[in-house]
């Protein structure tokens, strides 16, 4: 069984919470506590049936004012896939939150109200979602109950959809009618209507193919922090240990193996891998752990690496197999989203965070901001505002070893902190 | 090629679990694992030895103890303390009471629960702790289902939902401010029924109250608990002996029994899969007093 992360965009008048809550209501994700407390909270806002979007507003003011104001998590499983949902908000002045969940997301759904068809918000999700890192799109047609299940609303809406998303970096996009409300082709396929030949969207989510959102080709893997275990464990290995040193870290892309040449960066050193290991502690009933040395290491998997040259590593530092892909550089073009309400300028300076890597950075140029409606470049500004997108060139302290977005998206992502407030103020792809 | 490097649900939650706990040493300087001596701080334990070994944990653990502990969870932590040769730091919340002249809330709801939160805060300032790692879970209740992983605390040891940092990637922004902390999250992203699945496949030692056994128990309209010298009874309470097991282990004035014939780790598991009661709502009457009462605990410093 394996693991999707998925987040759905859209405004509460589109439905969103109501389709999350019905996903986790119709697989029987929801215990009977929770029902209840529920029916209570819908009676108290006097609606006659269950209020699913009450599934998921935690927090208090978001119950009070009825909107989502924050990323909440939400899991539900079934017998082929645990699902993680990013309940994103749709408002504009929310963008960050849209970013923040779409970058931890392998699929999106977005959705649309069958009886507006595409709007702003619908490009601006969507060029969002594809922007940082969204590799599937699902877009719902929702409401479709609302338009008499018509076939042609459905069709319209999904060519001009079509014609839209030619822009978009993203290769796998489904189209779904749907009625989150009353649960047409959300759990179970509908009969109402029997012109739409595909799947029902848990169906769809429980199959779509996740294999090929990892990049196996291109090697990279930030230490961590390095294990030297000086101080003796009680294990009776400790002599063994006595030069023990191992760079811990999790492999971000592609597949290293026991033997292969590798390159540190930003030294730019070489040297090769003598043992990949991960501590196998499955007897902890005596706590007995041991080293178990593994032929290979691929993403996403957490090991230990030990190198045959005795190197200078620390963390931050990225060890990788050389190919042409990897940019070692101070100067980095990237595409940021603005997270801060002190606007980002040309000039300011702040911490670029990448991996286990923060350096001193300054924003030398702002070469354009995107309009996320329509994708056009706005060139000339001097400043980039709260929850808008612009395209910046970066000037670092010191190299950082990183991807273009088009080739490793995985290592491709950095995020930008204020010194001085210590705040995540920016997320940037290259 | 694909099918080949493909990770199974608990090997993608444990690796990124490992991942956060490498984040947490490697970013902080004087970081504490929080250690309830329920399952959930357990698998961090556990996750920990694979993020760690063969070096020792960058951490001391640290249970803040209500001191209306079940015996059983007590002698368990000291064992694994031994087996695990880590630095246990322990205080105690009846410690708080008389230094600071705190007032229990004695009667029918006695519980120092609330009251852990200031000799959290106490031990956190004792040893200048910059983080401060838990074992809580976003499925576990609506507030912790929108706290970030790297979580930040002001001094005061308050969280503040509406000014959150965004967290991107696996990026996590752990920078502070002198006398703030952050409260750390590895397993996030598990559920009740991950970690159930995890301890099986781990084959990680639990203490026994985990598993059904005969107890005398104060049986109550809103559940059962342990009958303890320290819960307060009267005259309307039945008393008898029942066959329970507990389904989080907290303290004894607070967490309530499950009536329960599982005696094994897949029974466990059999029957969290059939219950249609969530964990905490079975189980913790602190939530029950109001629709936000632990995003208010949390607000003010609560784990």
């Amino acid at each position: 069984m394996d693991l999707l992360r998925f987040l759905t965009a859209g405004s509460v008048d589109d439905g969103k919470s109501t389709l999350i809550g019905r996903l986790l209501f119709d697989s029987e994700s929801v215990s009977t506590d929770i029902l209840q407390a529920i029916e209570k909270a819908s009676k108290g806002k006097n609606h006659t049936e269950i209020d699913l979007s009450l599934l998921t507003d935690g927090l208090r003011a978001e119950r009070e004012q009825g909107i989502t104001i924050d990323v909440a998590y939400k899991y539900f499983t079934t017998e082929k896939r645990k699902f993680i949902i990013a309940d994103t908000p749709g408002h504009v002045q929310y963008t960050r939150n849209m970013v923040t969940g779409a970058s931890n997301s392998n699929l999106a759904i977005i959705l649309i109200d069958a009886r507006n068809g595409i709007t702003e918000q619908t490009r601006r999700h969507s060029i969002i979602a594809s922007l940082f890192g969204i590799q599937h799109l699902v877009v719902c047609i929702n409401k479709i109950d609302l338009m008499n299940y018509s076939e042609k609303v459905f069709n319209d809406i999904v060519t001009s959809y079509k014609d839209f998303s030619k822009t978009l970096f993203v290769n796998d996009i489904t189209f779904i009618p749907i009625s989150a409300k009353l649960g047409d082709n959300v759990v179970t396929k509908s009969v109402k209507m029997p012109w739409y030949k595909g799947k029902a969207l848990l169906d769809h989510l429980e199959t779509v193919e996740l294999a090929s959102d990892y990049n196996f080709s291109l090697a990279r893997f930030p230490v961590q922090y390095v294990i030297r275990p000086r101080v003796s464990v009680p294990s009776g290995q400790q002599d063994k240990l006595h030069d023990y040193r191992g760079y811990a870290g999790k492999v971000v892309s592609g597949v290293f193996k026991k033997g292969d040449e590798v390159e540190i960066y930003p030294a730019g050193l070489s040297s090769r891998i003598k043992e990949i290991e991960i501590a196998d502690v499955r007897e902890t009933r005596h706590c007995a752990w041991r080293q178990k040395h593994i032929p290979e290491a691929f993403a996403p998997q957490s090991v230990v690496i030990h190198l045959e040259d005795d190197i200078d590593i620390s963390r931050g530092d990225m060890i990788a197999k050389k190919d042409d892909s990897l940019l070692v550089t101070q100067d980095v073009e990237a595409t940021v989203c603005w997270m801060s309400e002190r606007p980002l300028n040309a000039g300011t300076k702040l911490l670029a965070r990448h991996h286990g890597k923060s350096v001193k950075a300054s924003v030398r140029e702002i070469l354009y901001k995107l309009d996320v409606s329509t994708f056009d470049k706005i060139e000339g500004e001097k400043s980039i505002k709260l929850n808008e997108i612009a395209r910046i060139q970066l000037r670092t302290a010191s190299p950082i070893a990183i991807d273009k977005f088009i080739s490793n998206r995985a290592n491709a992502c950095f995020v930008l902190v204020d010194e001085n407030t210590n705040e995540t103020v920016g997320g940037c792809v290259v | 090629m694909s099918a080949k490097y493909q990770l199974d649900y608990l090997d993608q939650l444990e690796s990124e679990s490992i991942h956060i706990l490498r984040e947490v040493a490697g970013q902080f300087e004087r970081p504490a694992l929080l250690f309830s001596g329920g399952k959930d701080s357990i698998t961090l334990v556990h996750l920990a030895l694979k993020a760690f070994r063969p070096g020792k944990f960058p951490f001391p653990l640290v249970h803040i103890d209500t001191e209306h502990n079940f015996p059983e969870a007590i002698e368990f932590r000291d064992n694994l303390v031994k087996k695990i040769g880590e630095k246990l730091i322990v205080r105690s919340v009846g410690e708080t009471i008389k230094e600071k002249a705190l007032v229990e809330n004695r009667g029918r709801f006695y519980s120092r629960n609330a009251l852990q939160t200031y000799t959290l805060l106490d031990t956190i300032e004792e040893f200048r702790f910059d983080a401060c790692i838990g074992g809580a879970r976003r499925d576990e209740e609506k507030a912790r289902a929108k706290e970030r992983v790297f979580s930040v605390r002001d001094e005061f040891g308050q969280w503040d939902p509406k000014k959150q940092r965004p967290e991107l990637w696996s990026i996590y922004n752990g920078r502070i401010r002198q006398g703030e902390n952050v409260r750390c999250f590895p397993i996030s992203n598990w559920t009740e029924l991950d970690i159930w699945n995890y301890i099986r496949r781990e084959n990680i030692d639990l203490p026994s109250i985990y598993f059904s056994h005969t107890r005398k128990c104060i049986i109550r309209p809103g559940g059962i608990l342990a009958y303890s010298d320290f819960i307060f009874t009267d005259k309307d309470d039945i008393i008898e002996d029942r066959k329970v097991r507990f389904r989080t282990v907290g303290d004894m004035t607070c967490t309530a029994a499950v009536e329960s014939e599982a005696n094994s780790l897949d029974d466990i598991i059999h029957e969290i899969e059939e219950t249609k009661i969530s964990e905490r709502g079975a189980t913790r009457l602190d939530d029950q007093t109001s629709d936000a009462a632990m995003e208010d605990r949390k607000k003010s410093g609560y784990f």
